[in-house]
């Protein structure tokens, strides 16, 4: 049985990467980083499992020996922060074009410059065409439970690629939240051990990341896309697989009070918590409100948030991250996207919240949603809004 | 003649390991001096090794998928990183041979780069490598330039050379800059074997990387690599140009052996005028006489410090006692 | 895991284009990029092996007798056996 226990949720990730017994975990400590690092390195100095930790000297060579390890057939995981995830882009859609299943556990935080090391989804949207498979929790129990289940989603022979598992920096790595943590044994049953499809070793010679010319190019880009497209119902299953066996549920898009809702909130991340208490206070007071929940970032969930829009009006998209020039938010542009063909979607409000740390109370989430049936009004003349700012 | 054969077994070569773990198919240009130096490498590693290779001509040149010139296991990632994808391919074998899920036998870990992917945008990750302790072997392969991407300047590119990027022209004589030494720099990172080779005297190198890879921990190899391509020079002469560059004086053949200097092959008593080697080299044609002696002055200066050092350096052994 | 010379549909494709055939590379014959051949002169050869371990393409190999020939499907003619052949057996001769 899970232990009910407080922890720091930084901790708590690397607790549950440390009981899916990984072989090699390689982590730079700054720029900036979360206690995730230290605390990885804790757990293998204390022999509490058998695994190597690597001192990199930099991000882009935390991934680089990721890479390097799990062409060996080792089970590997990695964290990473802001412009340390900035630095190791170029490594990144490496890691899924060799079809490595590493895990990497992400702080999200901001982007300099400004310099800035506080909490927004930034640094993960300039790395969303990377092909890697993208899980957002909105708290330290979901942290811990995507940590476990990104192993095994990633470890999938019909997937086969890299997952990053997103946590607000500060909001969630620095807090101290109740967490049921999995027994061993629960995750050894729900985990089991990887079987590499390929091993970089002189008794099954491979050549691992190869040049293929363009009469190729094109078909291994398909063949990954393929694989994402394919995780859509891995993710589903081991998230069935999950929710029978610690009772906790899982799904691309979590709803609340969604089905009868005129006007629709969608968050992703962290400030899901505030965003619901927002909800519940406008039910109160007798507007149809409801909101979504964002866990997948990719694949992106393009059905599962069409069935949940279809009866809305007004859908108020909230984004951590601006695309200059673009848009509005990127999560605005994806929402977008997904309903374009809709008979009857709904109005999209795009505010650009909480960038570089900045708080939002419930009843900045409770003056949004009552704002956004004006905004429709002027719509499309101002797409998007940076909410709060001062002007 | 008989320089052609000196400190040469010249039966020797039918000693060598006859297999060929890197082979014929490759796209390497006529006369490769690269391609052939990775080939005397396999010979002395053997079959227990693993390949991390940094992007470059020996990545291309050997992996256009869906075929493969290496016998050997290799990954290759990207172009600044082959120091840190060894470092996880040699934590990987080590994790994974403990836990008993490979089999419980010693594999080397080889990391391989150009002088741009070790020298320049490598560095760090090799840096980082060799000072954590990695059991792994690094070998540069210097041409001297970015010959991969069409012959531009590196921190490897010797004073004078013509470059794509440091071209000689009117108001230039082209690199202006003397060629870092890598080597010395991984001395200063305490590593038990450092050493200078070349594909012209393959017994010598076939030698010192079977020294570097019985070695349980970081090792570094700077293989001196004629590129005939990048160097404007005639593809039959890549062996001699990297013996003249040895009878210059301007790439001595040495090693550092726990921090003790020793010269591997000795150069002739007297060295051989340095226009012998610039002379057959494209790279080097527009030089004149007097920038011909700055360099002459430098090669000789340098090769006095090395000779100072063989005669000081002691090894950790002897200093310890 | 068996490959295929290709080109493969998307679906044939080795998952992170991985080559599970070590040496493959030996179906590309770079011979026809040769525009000299050396030929060996065996009375003059003494068999010491210089021009097998200068070869860039390992093409060379030795025969029953102990001579050397090269593997014409994959020599580029780069010259280096004949130049390195200090008992001169070695000839770079024009290709028909």
């Amino acid at each position: 049985m899970s232990k009910r226990i407080g922890m720091e949720v930084a901790i708590a990730a690397a607790e549950a990467a440390a009981l899916c017994r990984f072989d090699v975990a390689a982590v730079y400590p700054i720029t900036p980083q979360s206690h995730v690092a230290e605390h990885l390195s804790d757990i293998v100095a204390d022999g509490r499992i058998d695994a190597e930790f690597i001192t990199v000297e930099s991000e882009h060579s935390a991934l680089s020996s990721a890479i390097g390890a799990a062409g060996t057939g080792a089970r590997v995981v990695t964290a990473t922060s802001s412009q340390g995830l900035m630095y190791m882009h170029e490594v990144l859609p490496i890691a899924s074009a060799m079809r490595l299943p590493i895990v990497m556990i992400i702080a999200n935080r901001a982007v300099s410059g400004p310099l800035n090391i506080w909490n927004d989804h930034t640094d993960i949207m300039h790395e969303r065409d990377t092909g890697w498979i993208s899980l957002f929790a909105q708290n330290g129990q979901e942290v811990v439970d995507m940590t476990i289940q990104a192993f095994k989603i990633g470890e999938h022979r019909d997937v086969m690629l890299p997952v990053n598992v997103n946590m607000d920096g500060f909001q969630l790595t620095h807090m101290v939240e109740p967490i049921l943590m999995p027994e061993q044994e629960e995750v050894d049953k729900f985990l089991p051990a990887y079987k590499p499809y390929a091993m970089v070793h002189p008794d099954t010679p491979v050549s691992m990341g190869t040049l293929a010319m363009p009469e190729f190019y094109a078909e291994a880009l398909k063949a990954k896309d393929m694989a994402m497209a394919a995780s859509r119902k891995i993710i589903a299953q081991v998230w069935k697989d999950w929710e029978k066996q610690f009772g906790r549920k899982y799904e691309p898009i979590e709803a609340h009070r969604a089905e009868d809702a005129e006007v629709l909130m969608l968050t992703m991340g962290s400030m899901g918590e505030t965003a619901e208490i927002a909800i519940n206070e406008l039910r109160k007071h007798g507007v149809k409100a409801g909101l979504l929940k964002l866990k997948l970032w990719r694949p992106f969930p393009f059905e599962e948030l069409k069935k949940l829009t279809k009866n809305a009006k007004v859908l108020v998209v909230t984004d951590r991250a601006v695309s200059f020039g673009g848009p509005g938010g990127p999560v605005c542009g994806e929402v977008k996207a997904a309903l374009y063909d809709e008979p009857n979607r709904p109005k999209i409000v795009n505010y650009l919240i909480g960038l570089g740390g900045r708080d939002l109370t419930i009843s900045d989430f409770v003056d949004m949603m009552k704002r956004a049936a004006e905004a429709t009004k002027k719509m499309p003349a101002e797409a998007y809004e940076y909410y709060g700012v001062r002007e | 003649m008989k320089a052609l054969v000196e400190n040469f077994d010249i039966f020797a070569p039918r000693l060598v390991d006859k297999e060929e773990y890197f082979c014929a198919g490759h796209r390497a240009c006529q006369g490769c001096g690269e391609a052939l130096a990775i080939r005397q490498m396999c010979k002395a590693l053997g079959k227990d090794t693993v390949i991390a290779n940094a992007t470059g001509c020996m990545e291309v040149i050997s992996t256009l998928y869906p075929t493969t010139a290496w016998k050997l296991p290799w990954i290759h990632v990207a172009f600044p990183n082959a120091a840190a994808v060894g470092s996880g391919v040699e934590a990987g074998l080590t994790a994974l041979r403990r836990k008993g899920k490979i089999a419980d036998r010693y594999v080397k870990t080889v990391a391989i780069g150009g002088d741009g992917g070790t020298a320049d945008i490598g560095l760090q990750a090799l840096s980082g490598a060799m000072e954590r302790g990695h059991d792994m072997l690094y070998v540069c392969f210097d041409n001297e330039a970015y010959m991969n991407t069409g012959i531009q300047r590196s921190s490897a590119t010797p004073f004078g050379a013509s470059t794509t990027t440091a071209p000689a022209g009117k108001a230039s004589f082209g690199n202006k800059t003397w060629k870092k030494n890598l080597p010395e720099i991984m001395v200063g990172h305490n590593l038990a074997y450092v050493a200078t080779a070349c594909h012209s005297y393959p017994l010598d190198f076939i030698e010192k990387v079977k020294k570097a890879r019985k070695i349980k921990g970081p090792t570094y190899i700077h293989c001196f690599s004629v590129c005939p391509t990048g160097w404007r020079a005639k593809s039959e002469e890549c062996i001699k140009l990297g013996r003249l560059a040895v009878e210059t004086g301007v790439f001595p053949l040495y090693e550092v052996e726990k921090g003790k200097y020793r010269m591997t092959i000795d150069p002739p008593e007297k060295l051989r005028p340095v226009e012998d080697y610039l002379k057959p080299q494209g790279r080097f044609r527009h030089l004149t006489p007097d920038q011909i002696k700055i360099i002459q002055d430098r090669v000789i200066l340098e090769y006095k410090k090395l000779q100072n050092k063989i005669k000081c350096s002691k090894s950790w052994d002897e200093l310890a006692k | 895991m068996a490959d295929k010379k290709g080109p493969e549909t998307w679906k044939e494709m080795n998952p992170g284009c991985m080559v599970f055939r070590p040496g493959s590379s030996r179906e590309y014959h770079t011979g026809s990029w040769r525009a000299q051949k050396p030929v060996w002169q065996n009375e003059k050869c003494i068999k010491c092996g210089i021009c097998y371990i200068f070869c860039p393409e390992g093409c060379i190999k030795e025969d029953e007798e102990g001579y050397f020939v090269a593997d014409l499907n994959y020599c580029k003619g780069c010259g280096i056996c004949a130049h390195e052949c200090w008992p001169g057996a070695i000839k770079m001769v024009e290709e028909d």
